[in-house]
């Protein structure tokens, strides 16, 4: 028996010395499997991920996702901040009430992806205690934190400086269950609607606390310094709801969800609009534009883009991993898998992956090219799995 | 005859000129949650380690190669309905094909039970 396709990606070499975050032993201790992620020596399972998948989408499933790169972004007030990273991204910054959060990319000059994003305006005063209102807060992937601070900081206007946050640990608490646990931990969490963020206290450790995720489900995400992490990871994982969730179920969960993985489902190669983002667009942008690659986008919002991200079901049990070819019901070529596996909450195999625009649309039938067999399958809306975010009252 | 195993994890048992092949408890366990097994069809020719069968995880495709050469005699059909089998039974129950032996002389050169336990020790 021999792997054919790696478990998880990664970016390591044998001459990079693997980083850890300051749960590494907390990992060890609750059985996980370590395994090299973007330099990073993470947790891939603990229990099995099946258990941790339904477990997440059940209860509630704490991550430690410390590895991704905090940063924080400060000009002397809100319009000449979000001017200066609107250069960057497609999204409205200017427009982000304070409290507030929200997804985009930083893209290149014809409309690739560098990175995706979020993006969280503080209330004012809330980093500084001054009152200040010029601040806004960035996560960014762990593969490519290093490329985006050198790029950010190289475009950044007189008077903006970017400051990454080397002291500061990230932690996700996912799943229906996971308001509840916080709110038992004495965070008053629960009436924040999805991607919103402040400052919160959870087991009497401050953390900053936002109301979003990579899953699908309700959740939160708990930015903690570093030498409070191992004490509110603790905290957490004693909760009876609680469980700890290694990367290979984070992966199964947000394929489920339809989410975009950064170096697989998007990259310098797509566009917002080809991987089907343009609702990360906001108007104003989309008219005014003045970011990198605005003739590409404007031109693809206005005619349609050459290619889209799809949702595939292979029929059967088989699943097509990344990389499978694509073809259409005549068996011509219409383009590649770049995400694909099996959903154990869907129960059965589901991808996504780039198809020519005239195959895009849902009940289309396609086939994938698996070990030399054409699979047959068929071009499904995403998420896989119903989106369950807390919207508000 | 006692059990053998291959470098690749795979186990065989051999009762006259047909053999029981499956992939190995270390194996299951490396792989994690078995969803799916590509079993050969009955008749087909494998060789000795050539592909005979694909397993996979809800992370990993691994291919299963053959211990021996021969023809596929029979193709363990639980494991189309119940691929967990290979997780809960993988040296019983989730079996994955028979073979029926063109060469004994194949089998000189496979692992017992002591051996296979020093190797994957030392992995």
């Amino acid at each position: 028996m021999t792997s054919s396709a790696a478990p998880l990606p990664t970016v390591t070499t044998s001459e990079t010395p693997l980083l850890t975050t300051p749960l590494a032993a907390a990992h060890r201790a609750l059985g996980a499997k370590m395994v090299p992620f973007a330099g990073y020596l993470m947790p891939v399972q603990y229990e099995g991920i099946l258990a941790e998948h339904l477990h997440t989408r059940a209860g509630a499933g704490l991550f430690d996702v410390s590895h991704m790169g905090q940063a924080i972004l400060a000009g002397p007030d809100h319009a000449t901040t979000a001017a200066a990273l609107e250069a960057l991204v497609p999204a409205d910054i200017l427009g982000l009430k304070p409290g507030a959060q929200r997804y985009t990319q930083l893209l290149d000059a014809h409309g690739g992806i560098l990175d995706d994003l979020m993006v969280h305006r503080p209330h004012a005063g809330e980093e500084t205690g001054d009152g200040q209102d010029g601040t806004l807060m960035l996560v960014v992937n762990a593969a490519t934190k290093a490329a985006d601070m050198a790029h950010i900081e190289n475009h950044l206007p007189a008077g903006v400086t970017l400051v990454p946050v080397k002291d500061r640990a990230l932690l996700a608490l996912q799943g229906p269950k996971a308001v509840d646990v916080l709110a038992r931990l004495g965070a008053d969490v629960a009436a924040w609607p999805f991607m919103t963020a402040g400052p919160a206290t959870v087991a009497g450790i401050a953390v900053h606390a936002s109301r979003s995720g990579y899953t699908g489900e309700d959740g939160f995400e708990l930015s903690v310094a570093d030498d409070r992490v191992a004490d509110l990871w603790a905290a957490l994982v004693a909760d009876p709801d609680v469980k700890p969730i290694g990367l290979g179920a984070r992966d199964s969960l947000r394929l489920e969800a339809g989410l975009c993985l950064y170096g697989h489902d998007i990259d310098t190669t797509t566009t917002p609009v080809e991987a089907g983002l343009t609702w990360s667009i906001q108007k104003r942008r989309r008219q005014e534009g003045g970011f990198p690659g605005f003739h590409v986008i404007a031109e693809q919002i206005a005619n349609g883009a050459p290619r889209r991200r799809v949702g595939i079901r292979p029929e059967g049990r088989a699943p097509a991993r990344e990389g499978a070819e694509i073809l259409s019901e005549d068996g011509l070529p219409i383009g590649t898998v770049t995400s694909g596996g099996f959903g154990p909450t869907v129960n059965g195999p589901v991808a996504m992956g780039y198809v020519a625009a005239a195959h895009a649309a849902p009940g289309t039938r396609i086939g994938l090219l698996v070990r030399g067999k054409v699979l047959p399958a068929e071009v499904v809306p995403l998420p896989f799995v119903p989106a369950r975010f807390y919207r508000g009252t | 005859m006692a059990r053998l195993y291959t470098k690749d994890h795979e186990w065989i048992d051999v009762a006259g000129k047909v053999a029981t092949v499956g992939i190995t408890d270390y194996a299951q366990a490396q792989l994690g949650d078995v969803v799916f097994v590509d079993l050969p069809d009955p008749g087909r020719a494998v060789t000795k380690g050539g592909d005979a069968a694909v397993v996979e995880s809800v992370k990993v495709a691994s291919d299963v190669f053959s211990p021996v050469t021969g023809t596929i005699a029979e193709a363990n059909q639980a494991l189309a309905d119940t691929p967990a089998l290979v997780n809960e039974a993988p040296e019983g129950d989730g079996w994955f094909f028979k073979v029926e032996i063109a060469d004994e002389a194949d089998l000189g050169d496979l692992m017992d039970a002591d051996a296979y336990a020093a190797y994957t020790a030392s992995l």
